[in-house]
């Protein structure tokens, strides 16, 4: 039993009940800043801790919750190398989070900080949770502090675009409970790695029904076409903070239970809808990629852009090769950093003139050369330049699926065309050219947006140059899932043809 | 030895890192003083510094290898591994074998003179820290590109360089056309570039390997199923980056960058990467022999058509620039034709000349205060005669004329041309092209230095810091023919050192065919200067009148043509798409789910009373449906 994982999980929800029980809190925010650089330093040495070479979990803590329809539910917490990596991203957006929040929320700091630790908690819980009940309680916590990050901080639009998120999480909710309740009675345990590693498989019948119910409720987070509407939407309306952590995390969490509960759990039906999903994967990344291509609204343009790079995502997962799944889940952390960069960038500027739209600016490189740095490593990590951190996990999901089905990796490529276009555009726009009167002579970034923006900047070369020790912690739990997707799915015939 | 590898990609490496920090120092000291600058020496120094250093160190490698019995010349250095996952492992290795070495030793010495050259050229630039930044860079991705050992790093190289090229190219980004022109060459050579990785891919699903020596031994063997769709498919990064036809559009406006840019990236090291790709790959390409047609017919197409392009040109970097291609595109013939050393050996000679030519050009455009339109230059031979004496030798070489680098290397394409199969296609573009070359070229001379002076103030001779690297050039153009070929003892040094690295049957050298070749090329290459001779000497642009009434004028603007298509057509109908998809999102997609919405909320209309606003009520309503769901989950369980 290793005290290590709950503590980590549950130091920011503390943190916020403090928080709630001081309510005269001199600065709030700062202090939340502070708890969440705890379960930082926790996560880095758990990473380095963790044993490279197993596919086991570990790090296990587990105790007895209830009991539920014959089924021992346990509050049970564990990493293997798919989640250390996750709960890494976490805790390194989390203090991201709150000092990014620091200039910009001037109102009730002490409810964002309150609400900010409880989503952390629940975000830890989801990737750290190796319970199925657990997973789903995490799920929710981390999902309604959101609503109110937007609700009460966002733009003028903030409640049309709630209610959206709201609408789409519940439905999604619902699905993912329902067919979480299914896995849980019908495969008679609640233990997620037992669940994926057990040979007795669920009916049939039930398990494409269960398959469709997570898949669409991950779907709905991702998000993936065509259920994407709604993220655009909350990203305009909410702060720069929660822009951060909605693409840097909460995304990650669809992409993340499509890997931890579809492929192993579900193997017969993954394979039988791998088509699918490859097909929405791959026309979700050229399609968002065309429309961030369309947008005049830097925010709108990022918030497609992440549509496009997690429908690339999904693609690699669904190829179910070891070299494309590993370069999935490196993805989800290097899109976590480079978005999160994104996000913060453009609140910098929106924070200087509050405008975000691409025809405002021009020049901006004249008098923030820093900026201007940090906005062009940004844009040429996330569109995949070799030697930053998005091409390995680009190149790694493109080679896989192409061996799986190259046309499907011939399609996903042009999403890395566009990239180049979109984003090297709104390079242009902003920091290239003749500068407008209206935004001549703006500051360049502070000491404390510099402090948030360098470790990421940092990160964006440390993992393109040196992928190593994230991809070797990632080998085992991968080759894992995907032994079993393909076993499975070898021993019984798919019903519908695979491309080939 | 091999720890030195590293170092030479190291070495620029570090410097660029060092010039970065100066550029960073320097805004910060701008914050409170807005006049700050670098010092201009020490940047200069430390990156020329770099680059000399790489070069040192790349020719005490190239010693080495000379020493190492021919068939054995390999130096390797292992990192470590960069990338492994699945199935798929790519180490972090370098290779120098004769082919890398002939490349490095070109890139860090026309690199380190280019250095020089540009300490004068960017005097007091408020961007001088971070220019040479960038060029440091530039060598390093450079050096990479060459040295890796496996497909991936050098895509890793290449990519880098596609950066720095975009960085430089939009160095004065106050403007808008230079960061446009910088978007469109980097935009463009993506597009070749994803068939690049497609092909990289290919070859990693069949072979299970990428690097240089697995591909060689597979291909020669046949055991590469799909050779064509993969020498075809990393043909099309070629194509990008080497600016053929079709993807030759970013590099005119890439001339939007400062002179020695145009230099050293597009025109001596970075464009002919494509050019080192194939080679590398040769026996690749030599199993794939439909793919190696396409490669030469490409090649000479682009060889003509921007030759003709150059002939049309009224600026004088933008000439350049389409000589360049032009050039790029014979080599490409060569190595269509199976003659890989002879693609190499033209590359090596036309670093070179062609950075010779820009230098001078830079020179020219120094002079005058900025000015590259050839109408207004003229005359300019007694005022600026250092620089008039370099572009000659530049201008000589180039056009392909005895006894200077340009006639023997162009004239082992024209050879191999011959040698190889379809060789009355391949040759006739091949002499075609040469024609055009030796016409343009001295256009080129004549519009610029002689006849009536058309410029406004008195232009200047260059710096001795500028003029310094163009007579080392000089006298590499007039002696580097040596390279390709000694005539009187009939030997081939680029050919016989390349020979175990490349693939195929080298072409039979000397004898009375190759004097043949090179009495038809001399004739070819004397008739163009003549003509120039008699259009341009004393007319100026006056010249071009005879010639604009040609057909052959009209087919110099399908260049113009092409771009306009993409502009016009491709450009726009992606994004034209783009915005379709976008109004699609909104109307059909986020429409439905609104629908969606309206519905639900109608429906739910009767149930308003439960709506009161309060959150707990919320709370409690969410929890209960959960409660209920649990339920009825557990008694179907249990049923």
């Amino acid at each position: 039993m290793d005290p290590i994982l709950p503590l980590l999980v549950l130091l920011p929800a503390a943190g916020a009940g403090i928080l709630a029980l001081a309510p005269r809190a001199r600065d709030p925010l700062r202090f939340a800043g502070i708890v969440s650089l705890l379960p930082l330093g926790l996560a880095l040495g758990l990473f380095f801790a963790f044993e490279g070479r197993s596919a086991e979990p570990q790090f296990g803590f587990s105790v007895p919750w209830f009991r539920m329809g014959g089924v021992d539910v346990r509050f049970a917490l564990a990493l293997d190398g798919i989640s250390l990596l996750l709960v890494g991203l976490t805790a390194l957006l989390g203090p991201v989070f709150f000092f990014a929040a620091l200039g910009p929320v001037a109102e009730r700091r002490r409810e964002f900080a309150i609400w900010g630790l409880l989503m952390e908690t629940g975000m830890l819980g989801v990737f750290a949770a190796a319970d199925l009940v657990l997973f789903y309680v995490a799920w929710e916590i981390s999902l309604i502090p959101l609503y109110f990050v937007i609700g009460i901080w966002g733009g003028p639009g903030r409640g049309r675009a709630t209610t959206k998120f709201v609408l789409y999480t519940v439905a999604g909710s619902l699905l993912l409970l329902l067919a979480l309740l299914a896995v849980l009675l019908e495969g008679r345990s609640s233990d997620l790695f037992e669940l994926a590693r057990t040979p007795r498989l669920l009916p049939a019948s039930i398990e494409t029904l269960a398959f469709l119910g997570f898949a669409l409720g991950f779907a709905v987070k991702v998000p993936l076409l065509p259920f994407h509407t709604w993220l655009p939407e909350a990203h305009v309306e909410a702060p720069t903070s929660g822009s951060v952590v909605l693409a840097g995390v909460l995304l990650k969490m669809g992409t993340y239970g499509l890997l931890r509960f579809c492929l192993p759990i579900f193997p017969r039906a993954s394979a039988d809808l791998a088509p699918l999903l490859l097909a929405l994967g791959a026309g979700g990344a050229v399609y968002g990629a065309l429309l961030a291509w369309a947008q005049r609204d830097l925010k709108k343009l990022v918030a497609y852009s992440s549509i496009s790079h997690l429908g690339l995502v999904a693609m690699g997962l669904f190829a179910r090769e070891p070299s494309a799944v590993s370069g999935a889940v490196l993805q989800m952390v290097n899109h976590g950093i480079s978005t999160g960069a994104l996000f913060l960038l453009v609140g910098v500027l929106y924070d200087r003139t509050h405008r975000r739209g691409l025809g405002d600016f021009g020049g901006v490189a004249r008098s923030m050369p820093l900026f201007a740095f940090l906005f062009g490593l940004t844009a040429f990590a996330s569109i995949g330049l070799p030697g930053l951190n998005g091409f390995v996990g680009e190149f790694l999901i493109l080679s896989g699926t192409f061996s799986a089905a190259p046309v499907v990796a011939a399609v996903g490529a042009t999403s890395v065309v566009l990239s180049a276009v979109y984003l090297l555009g709104a390079v242009r726009a902003v920091l290239f050219g003749p500068t407008p009167d209206s935004v001549a002579g703006l500051p360049d970034c502070t000491r404390r947006e510099t402090a948030t923006l360098l470790p990421l900047a940092g990160l964006m070369v440390l993992l393109g140059v040196c992928p190593g020790p994230l991809l070797d912690r990632i080998r085992p739990s991968v080759e894992r899932i995907v032994a079993r997707a393909r076993a499975v799915a070898q021993a019984e015939p798919p019903r519908l043809e695979r491309p080939r | 030895m091999s720890a030195l590898l590293p170092l030479l990609v190291g070495l620029p490496l570090a410097g660029a890192i060092a010039c970065a920090a100066l550029h960073a120092r320097v805004l910060s000291r701008r914050r409170t003083d807005p006049e700050a600058r670098p010092g201009e020496i020490l940047v200069g120094a430390i990156a020329t510094g770099a680059a000399s250093a790489a070069f040192v160190l790349a020719l005490a490698l190239f010693v080495r290898l000379l020493g190492l019995p021919a068939a054995d010349r390999r130096i390797g250095a292992s990192l470590g591994t960069w990338i492994d996952a699945g199935t798929l492992r790519v180490p972090a290795s370098l290779l120098l074998d004769p082919l890398s070495s002939i490349l490095a030793l070109v890139v860090t010495g026309v690199g380190a003179l280019i250095h020089l050259y540009s300490i004068g050229y960017m005097r007091g630039d408020p961007g001088f820290a971070r220019y040479f930044a960038c060029l440091n860079l530039f060598l390093a991705s450079m050096l990479l590109l060459v040295l890796g050992a496996n497909l991936p790093l050098t895509f890793v190289g290449w990519e880098g360089v596609g950066l720095c090229s975009y960085l430089l190219i939009g160095f004065w980004y106050g403007k808008g056309w230079p960061a446009d022109a910088g978007l469109k060459a980097f935009v463009v050579n993506r597009v070749g570039d994803a068939g690049f990785l497609l092909g990289i891919f290919l070859l990693q699903k069949e072979l299970g390997a990428l690097d240089y020596a697995s591909i060689g031994a597979a291909a020669s063997t046949g055991k590469i199923p799909s050779a064509t769709w993969a020498a075809a498919l990393l043909f099309c990064g070629a194509v990008g980056k080497s600016a053929q036809i079709p993807l030759q559009v970013w590099l005119p406006d890439a001339m939007a960058g400062p002179t020695p840019v145009s230099a050293l990236i597009h025109a001596a090291t970075m464009v002919t990467a494509g050019v080192y790709l194939l080679a590398r790959l040769s026996a690749l390409f030599l199993a794939a022999p439909g793919v190696l047609l396409v490669v030469g017919i490409v090649g000479g197409a682009t060889a003509v058509l921007a030759g003709l392009g150059a002939l049309a040109s009224r600026d004088l970097k933008r000439a350049l620039a389409c000589s360049t291609v032009s050039q790029l595109g014979l080599m490409f013939l060569g190595e269509g034709a199976g003659a890989f050393d002879a693609g190499i050996a033209h590359l090596t000679t036309h670093a070179f000349f062609k950075a010779l030519l820009f230098l001078a050009a830079g020179s020219v455009i120094h002079a005058l205060g900025g000015e590259q339109d050839l109408a207004k230059m003229g005359g300019l031979r007694a005022r600026i005669p250092a620089t008039f004496l370099c572009f000659c030798a530049g201008a000589w070489a180039l056009s392909g004329l005895p006894p200077l680098a340009g006639f023997f290397s162009k004239d082992e394409i024209l050879g191999g041309a011959l040698h190889g199969g379809h060789a009355a296609i391949l040759a006739s573009l091949g002499f075609a092209a040469s024609f055009l070359t030796a016409l343009y070229s001295f256009r080129l001379v004549y519009l610029v230095f002689s006849g009536r002076e058309n410029f406004a103030g008195s232009p200047h001779e260059s710096p001795g810091v500028m003029l310094a690297p163009m007579r080392v050039l000089a006298a590499l153009s007039l002696l580097g023919g040596a390279l390709a070929w000694i005539p009187i003892a009939d030997a081939r040094p680029i050919a016989a050192f390349l020979a175990p690295v490349l693939g195929g049957e080298a072409a039979p050298g000397g004898g009375a065919e190759h004097v043949l070749v090179a009495a038809l090329s001399f004739a070819v290459a004397s008739v163009g200067f003549l003509l120039a001779r008699r259009l341009w000497r004393d007319r100026g642009l006056a010249g071009d009148e005879g010639l604009a009434r040609t057909a052959l004028w009209r087919l110099a603007a399908a260049g113009g043509v092409l771009d306009a298509f993409y502009r016009g057509a491709v450009a726009r109908g992606a994004r034209l798409l783009a915005i379709a998809c976008g109004v699609f999102d909104l109307f059909v997609i986020d429409g439905a789910v609104n629908g969606v919405g309206r519905a639900a909320s109608a429906a739910g209309a009767s149930l308003r009373a439960l709506q009161n606003g309060k959150i707990q009520s919320y709370g409690i309503g969410i929890a209960a449906a959960a409660g209920a769901l649990l339920l009825a989950g557990l008694l179907l369980g249990r049923g």
